[in-house]
């Protein structure tokens, strides 16, 4: 939507993408610091530290931790902290892709039915699979997962047919009425099985409260593919921004690109909902924050959002267990809580420097 | 987001038993405890009445012979003070006593012209959604609205009430004197335990808990457990959704599972999970599967749920000498 391709950051994109990288270094790790040490549980930074490096070879450290504080901090604070960061840091970059390849500011990872469907799939799976702790592996993740490409196949497969000069659009418009009517399916079955709205709820309002390594396992794979796949496409992203005839003049498909950005980052989306339910306004927020700072460019809106989106989720999920600990609040409450204002500060900052 | 307020909305009622209707049932407790009275001396057949429920005086002219319940408590209240064969349908999740006559009716969203449809002299709700309470009395069906007991005297209170709505006023008297006996049996059987244990209570696998101030949370106050959850700073709505660092932390000595029936939950389940390993609880097999709808309900069986706590604190006491 920026047609104005020239800013200050393009000029010298080198050094300027290294002071951010720099900052996005020092945010991811400092947020997953204080993800480590913050707790429902205090356990003291020293003791924290020295039971990391103890488990770095060569070295050994008494942290004086109880074998369950031992186990709460390996096995419960750690992957959560992790997968927080691995589902904040691919939504908001499969949001700042979607938001590229449609040309359209308001476009999150759950466009094109991802949610919907995701929603859709974890509901059934919450009604009709009893006892799902017991399976071998949970089906909760892997019917949210199918539900969510299910959802988008069945939207590009809708949204396809429109004319060309309207490609774009007519996938969205496609995308509002296949999750509509997903979202009432969902509905639908909810209110068949009334006696699991609690953990629907909880699902839907997403939930890292009982996530460990084997939920980290599980999406590792997908953010690494689709990731990967959507840092390659970053400069064709650029290029999109344009119009889909000027890309097509450059001689690069606009069609084959937007398939395959949508299917990477809903892949990648799938995968994050999967584990963590349906987490608002990362897809959005993060990659607005950055273009507001830094300027338009998909080159490095991607990689930074992958960061930024990593931190951002790391210190919301930080926030939904501390404010009332030992209770929890939803991740998606405090995304949207505190999340909304920050983007409000960020949108008013920008427009008095400009 | 937005379209899951309603979702939020419907959850609370379904989930969290209790909140602002409990004022109404405590401060009609007293009015009805009178008024129970005064019917066991006129006797069964001495209709008409007037109970005082949750929503007003209701006055039943004649003994009912066609009741609806949308309550599972309702359900086995009345089957337990004998006006079972009074009963003509019950909604989709009483499905206790066996012989209720269960239908697809639903009591979360119920349809006034599916509950008309079948000639109900009384009909009995837990909860007053789809403004249900308003419909049937604007058809003049006398409506009880018994909300989720806060204490054991709700209970009572309730078991009475439909005693006299139904003309089965001493056999409610006996069942309400037969459960008080029980729980002061087991109260005291359970009396001796040395030292304070503590529990934790899950109502389902993403940590819903339930506080003290609930009615089950009375329930084990009542043989002197401590609830963990009760630290929780979301705590005011009895329901809070605790995290899972904080309860390996607060290691607590019996862990119920409220959510076998539901979500299928076993001591296996638990033990299984990350961290979990560590827990005492988990380490001396005090992880109990209870009935979810046993312990979801305020009705005569909470007698049993309460033998099922004592037996679990009991057998604590006896592997720890």
């Amino acid at each position: 939507m920026d047609l104005e391709p020239v800013t200050a950051t393009e000029i010298r994109p080198a050094r300027v993408g290294l002071r951010l990288s720099i900052i996005v270094l020092v945010s991811v790790v400092i947020s997953v610091m204080l993800g480590i040490l913050v707790g429902a549980v205090g356990l003291s930074a020293g003791s924290v530290f020295a039971e990391l490096a103890d488990k770095i070879p060569g070295i050994t450290a008494d942290s004086g931790l109880s074998a369950r504080d031992s186990a709460i901090l390996w096995e419960l604070r750690l992957p959560r902290v992790v997968l927080a960061g691995l589902v904040g840091g691919m939504l908001a970059m499969a949001g700042a892709a979607f938001q590229g390849v449609f040309r359209n500011p308001l476009a999150d990872p759950y466009l094109l039915g991802v949610a919907a469907g995701a929603g859709l799939g974890a509901t059934l799976a919450i009604a009709y699979l009893p006892g799902q702790t017991q399976w071998p592996i949970s089906p909760l993740p892997i019917a949210a997962f199918a539900g969510a490409v299910f959802g988008v196949v069945v939207t590009y497969v809708l949204g396809r047919s429109g004319a060309r000069e309207y490609a774009a659009s007519t996938l969205i418009l496609a995308g509002v009425a296949v999750a509509a009517f997903l979202t009432a399916t969902q509905t639908f079955v909810q209110q068949q099985n009334t006696d699991t709205f609690r953990e629907v709820y909880s699902w839907i309002l997403g939930a890292l409260g009982t996530v460990g390594w084997r939920e980290v396992v599980l999406i590792l794979p997908y953010v690494i593919l689709s990731g990967g796949t959507l840092l390659l496409y970053r400069r064709l992203l650029d290029v999109m921004g344009v119009g889909d005839e000027e890309a097509d003049s450059v001689g690069i498909s606009s069609a084959g690109v937007r398939l395959a950005v949508v299917a990477a980052a809903t892949l990648g989306t799938a995968a994050a909902v999967a584990v963590s339910g349906l987490i608002g306004f990362v897809g959005i927020i993060v990659p607005h924050a950055i273009r507001l700072v830094i300027g338009s460019s998909y080159r490095l809106i991607l990689p930074l959002s992958l960061g930024f989106g990593a931190a951002f989720l790391i210190i919301a999920d930080l926030i939904a267990r501390s404010v009332l600990a030992p209770a929890e609040i939803p991740i998606g409450v405090v995304t949207a809580f505190f999340g909304a204002p920050f983007f409000l500060l960020v949108l008013a900052r920008s427009r008095r420097f400009s | 987001m937005r379209r899951y307020s309603l979702l939020l909305a419907l959850l609370l009622l379904a989930a969290a038993c209790g909140g602002d209707s409990t004022a109404t049932t405590s401060a009609t407790a007293d009015i009805t405890t009178t008024t129970a009275g005064e019917t066991t001396t006129t006797g069964d057949a001495g209709f008409p009445v007037t109970i005082e429920a949750a929503n007003g005086a209701i006055e039943i002219v004649e003994k009912p012979v066609a009741i609806i319940s949308l309550s599972p408590t309702a359900t086995e209240m009345l089957f337990a003070i004998g006006a079972g064969d009074q009963v003509i349908a019950v909604d989709e999740f009483s499905n206790y006593p066996e012989e209720a006559p269960t239908t697809d009716l639903s009591g979360y969203e119920p349809n006034v012209e599916a509950i008309a449809a079948l000639n109900p002299d009384l009909v009995v709700v837990s909860d007053d959604l789809n403004d249900i309470v308003a419909a049937l009395t604007a058809i003049h069906v006398p409506v009880i609205h018994h909300p989720p007991a806060v204490t054991l005297e709700d209970t009572y209170t309730q078991i009475e009430q439909l005693g006299e709505a139904t003309g089965n006023s001493s056999a409610a008297a006996e069942v309400v004197g037969s459960m008080q006996s029980d729980v002061e049996a087991l109260v005291d059987s359970a009396g001796q335990i040395g030292e304070a244990r503590t529990y934790y209570y899950e109502l389902d696998a993403t940590l819903f808990s339930v506080t003290s101030a609930t009615f089950i949370g009375q329930v084990y106050t009542l043989v002197g457990l401590e609830n963990i959850a009760d630290a929780a700073g979301g705590a005011e709505s009895g329901y809070p959704q605790l995290s899972a660092e904080y309860i390996i932390d607060a290691d607590p000595d019996l862990i119920f599972l409220a959510d076998t029936k539901c979500c299928g939950e076993t001591p296996d389940t638990v033990a299984a999970r990350p961290g979990w390993d560590q827990l005492t609880a988990v380490a001396n097999q005090s992880v109990i599967p209870l009935d979810d709808d046993i312990a979801s309900r305020w009705g005569p069986r909470v007698v049993d749920l309460l033998s099922q706590i004592v037996e679990a604190v009991l057998a604590l006491e006896g592997s720890t000498p």
